[in-house]
């Protein structure tokens, strides 16, 4: 009987966080500037969701590892060049937007109903990864009502550390407030795992990897279905980017400690 | 480091750097592996029963990462893409306006040699200048040469990415970007594919606890299109050496800005401008008016602006705040930011086009035309020309020789306006070794005689063409100054030019937080520049007593990214994360080597990070 994990990760693109970003209102509703020409990067939270995935599935035998991405299909293929080398996964793609100006029910319903219909995946063993929210613009709900829509009851919405017990079950590290932790335990899959920020840096290239997921890839992005997710009748009254003042200081040598003074300083001023 | 046991994998054709010239390629090779009639002979021998396996292996984050906007004829891009559409690439546009401008120097600071003041002075003469409250003149001519009339401007950024996505969604190849190649496989003569570079290891490449060897990408043909600087070019040289008299001793770095211009412009899609004149008469400049009020613009300083403290970012500066330029750009806001290296010798520093198992094409191979201004349609256009040479290759059933490379490639090479015009081109560069004046006047001669008739200098290297900074400031700053600013910037850890270039009567540049900012601040929020940890350090001073007995240190001063500084013990030292990978300190480092006068003491090896705008 198999033992191993059946992981579908939930994570998309966001614009590459490095670029600057300005909120426009377009024909077809807001959006950034420029919005096709920005790079992306996997959503930084959704990131984090992958990495353990893989890392949990490396380590536990019979385990398998999808990513389901919602995005413009083209922006999922350069995407897709990057982190494809990072880890071994699956991919089931869908066509549409992701530019944090979606909604998060109808995303939700199309990544659960995408999930549902994967070839061979087995929901008794299924851990649902993906970010405790997006970097783009989420309410942190999207992963509870996909854990919703495929009936999984325990849900972990700020995870921190997965860790299974001999037993099989699942001890789970959720980041509170005040710098603690709630840890909590099931007694095993199905569950959802919305992740902070895990344990794991970012993995190496490894062109294997990437070789090996490319055969995959492919043929999903051509067989993307289109998912219609756009926030249809929703009014967004006002959009706007965080403020930013910059300050650049070259310094060498300097303790973090004092660093920090510096930086603590300048807030405060 | 002890040898270690690493990964391998074959594949039929491994390309090293996409940009224009590899895009050409795989997009011609693609294209035949999915026509029924060429398909057939285009399986794999590395893996039987599937089709050729090509793979791409890109230095950048991203592929478009990090190169620049540029105005071409586009005839080669054309001829593969003949119903293209300039809207459906972003930033691309067809050129409506062409302009070549003299620029007279508006601060008083500016090197004008007696030929540059007597073109001045004939300007005045002419009441041209006299009548431009923009210190500037509009030529009424630009020779057909130079000419893009018939082009596009484009951001290269952009069109690699158009290109790469085309690319990927054929399913034909992968192209695999954040995966430098650190050299090639050289059996017995023979190239065999390259070689990755190593991961999770610290600055001096030693293993950490996450070291992972790079692999060995075994491969029947490497198509090497890694640019003017990149590693498995210049290790093929060296292995290979180059052709009789032929050298890469002229190199320029291109630094550019885009800019978002300010409401009501009047710059239209399409306007090209070229300058002349002014920062330094060495130094030209470009404006290319991208659709949406965008426009990319910067300037070329090359190898024989014989300054010890050649600096490209505050030159850029006061290029921009030029009363003729500055009026376009006042209340613009900057976007993106980049530099990078052009290998400026063209045909002339032409390596060994092919060998056993190897082919190169583009800027690394000599195609760039110095003469037309234009480098990426030729690079495009050698790509496409090696692809169908590829293709007629496999159809035999013949394998990858220099002889047959030679026949199916070179040769159609040879064949070409490619050829033709950079023969043109050779030597039209030529007079620039004699100073400003004469090379202008030797470019002109050059083209318009069609390269029979040009003007001679000197072919010197880099390192043998930088005076002293005494000699360099004489009749401007007393020696003991120069001493003392130098004294006080080492101490400081900071460079020379701009303590040097503020002495010598250069003003302020008045950071407004928009579009002129500080060259920090161009970094993170222009060329959001950003290096992956566990890698190594890939610019290496290989003696560091020769680094530290140099006197120019003009590494330091030259730097794109100011991620080479002053050193403790008078060597300098390198910050891999402010490094944008432009290359211009390998070719201005003034130490040669005993072994080798055509290589200096600096070395720049693969590296990984960079620039991540793609907007460039």
């Amino acid at each position: 009987m198999a033992t191993g994990f059946h992981i579908v990760v939930c994570g998309s693109l966001v614009p590459d966080p490095l670029q600057t970003l300005e909120p426009v209102e377009t024909p077809s509703g807001p959006g950034l500037k420029n919005e096709m020409m920005l790079p992306s990067v996997l959503d930084p939270w959704a990131a984090h969701a992958l990495y353990e995935a893989a890392h949990l599935a490396g380590s536990t035998s019979d385990s398998k590892v999808w990513l389901v991405s919602l995005g413009p299909k083209a922006r999922l293929q350069q995407l897709m060049m990057n982190i494809a080398q990072k880890v071994p996964f699956e991919l089931v793609a869908l066509d549409g937007p992701a530019g944090g100006f979606t909604d998060a029910y109808e995303v939700a319903a199309a990544l659960a109903g995408a999930i549902e219909k994967i070839d061979g995946l087995d929901r008794s063993r299924l851990l649902l990864f993906g970010g405790r929210s997006s970097a783009s613009r989420d309410a942190g709900v999207t992963m509870q009502m996909v854990g919703e829509r495929l009936g999984i009851t325990d849900q972990f919405l700020a995870v921190d550390k997965l860790t299974v017990q001999d037993d099989g079950s699942l001890r789970v590290l959720e980041r509170i407030e005040g710098g603690m932790y709630l840890a909590s335990g099931c007694e095993g899959p199905p569950a959802v795992c919305a992740w902070s920020t895990g344990e794991l840096p970012e993995p190496p290239n490894n062109p294997q990897v990437g070789m090996q997921n490319m055969r995959t890839i492919m043929p999903a992005l051509q067989q993307a279905q289109p998912a219609a997710v756009g926030a249809e009748g929703l009014d967004f009254q006002k959009v706007e980017v965080p403020q930013q003042r910059r300050d650049t200081k070259i310094v060498k040598d300097v303790p973090a400690e004092e660093i920090a003074r510096e930086i603590v300083e300048w807030l405060r001023s | 480091m002890a040898s270690v046991e690493r990964q391998s994998v074959e594949v039929d054709i491994v390309c090293v750097g996409f940009g224009p010239a590899t895009g050409g390629f795989l997009t011609t090779l693609s294209r035949a592996m999915q026509d029924p009639e060429t398909q057939p002979f285009l399986m794999s021998k590395a893996m039987p029963g599937m089709p050729l396996q090509v793979v791409c292996y890109e230095r950048a984050d991203d592929i478009g990462f990090g190169v620049s906007g540029v105005v071409t004829r586009a005839r080669g891009i054309r001829a593969s893409f003949p119903d293209l559409e300039p809207g459906e690439i972003p930033n691309a546009h067809e050129v409506t306006d062409e302009k070549l401008v003299y620029l007279k120097d508006p601060v008083g600071a500016s090197r004008r040699p007696k030929g540059v003041k007597g073109l001045d002075a004939a300007m005045a003469s002419l009441r041209l200048l006299g009548r431009s409250k923009y210190q500037a003149v509009e030529l009424p001519y630009i020779p057909d040469f130079m000419k893009k009339d018939d082009g596009l401007v484009l951001s290269i950024g952009q069109f690699n990415q158009w290109v790469g996505s085309l690319l990927m969604s054929s399913g034909m190849v992968q192209i695999w970007p954040g995966m430098p190649v650190a050299e090639p496989l050289i059996e017995d003569d023979t190239v065999v594919g390259v070689r990755l570079v190593d991961q999770g290891t610290d600055p001096k490449g030693e293993p950490t606890d996450a070291y992972m060897p790079g692999m060995d990408v075994r491969a029947a043909l490497t198509v090497v299109g890694d640019g003017p600087v990149g590693p498995v070019g210049r290790k093929l040289d060296e292995h290979f050496g180059m052709p009789e008299d032929h050298h890469q001793r002229d190199w320029a770095v291109g630094m550019k800005v885009v800019v978002d211009l300010p409401e009501g412009s009047p710059l239209q899609p399409g306007a090209v401008f070229h300058t002349i004149g002014y920062p330094e008469p060495e130094i030209f400049g470009f404006l290319y008016v991208y659709p949406e009020g965008v426009a990319s613009l910067g300037i070329f300083v090359p190898s024989w602006f014989d300054s010890p403290v050649r600096t490209s970012y505050r030159y850029l500066q006061h290029w921009m705040m030029h009363p003729y330029i500055w009026r376009f750009l006042e209340g613009g806001t900057l976007r993106s930011w980049g530099a990078k290296t052009l290998q400026e010798s063209g045909r002339r520093g032409e390596p060994y086009l092919v060998g056993d198992g190897f082919a190169r094409v583009g800027e690394g191979s000599g195609s760039t035309n110095v003469l037309t201004g234009s480098g990426v349609d030729e690079a495009w256009t050698t790509g496409v020309q090696l692809a169908e040479g590829v293709i007629e290759l496999l159809k035999e059933e013949v394998p990858f020789t220099r002889e047959n490379l030679e026949a199916a490639y070179v040769k159609r090479r040879r064949e070409s306006w490619v050829e033709k015009e950079g023969r043109v081109a050779e030597k039209a560069r030529d007079g620039f070794q004699r100073g400003f004046i004469a090379g202008f006047i030797g470019m002109g001669l050059s083209g318009v005689s069609k390269g029979k008739i040009n003007i001679s200098g000197p072919s010197r290297r880099p390192y043998e063409r930088v005076p002293s900074l005494a000699d360099y400031y004489e009749g401007v700053l007393a020696p003991e100054e120069v001493e003392r600013v130098r004294r006080e910037t080492t101490a400081a850890g900071e460079s020379l030019h701009d303590a040097l270039m503020e002495a010598a009567g250069w003003p302020v540049i008045p950071y407004d937080g928009k579009l002129l900012i500080s060259h920090q601040d161009a970094l993170l929020l222009g060329g959001k520049v950003q290096a992956p940890a566990g890698y190594p350090d890939h610019v290496v001073f290989l003696y560091p007593s020769v680094c530290e007995a140099c006197e120019t240190k003009l590494c330091i001063e030259i730097c794109s990214g100011e991620a080479i500084t002053p050193g403790e013990g008078g060597v300098p030292q390198f910050d891999r994360e402010k490094c944008i990978h432009c290359g211009a300190c390998f070719w201005s480092c003034t130490q040669p080597r005993e072994d080798d006068p055509e290589r200096t003491v600096l070395e720049f090896r693969a590296g990984a990070g960079g620039l991540h705008s793609a907007e460039n």
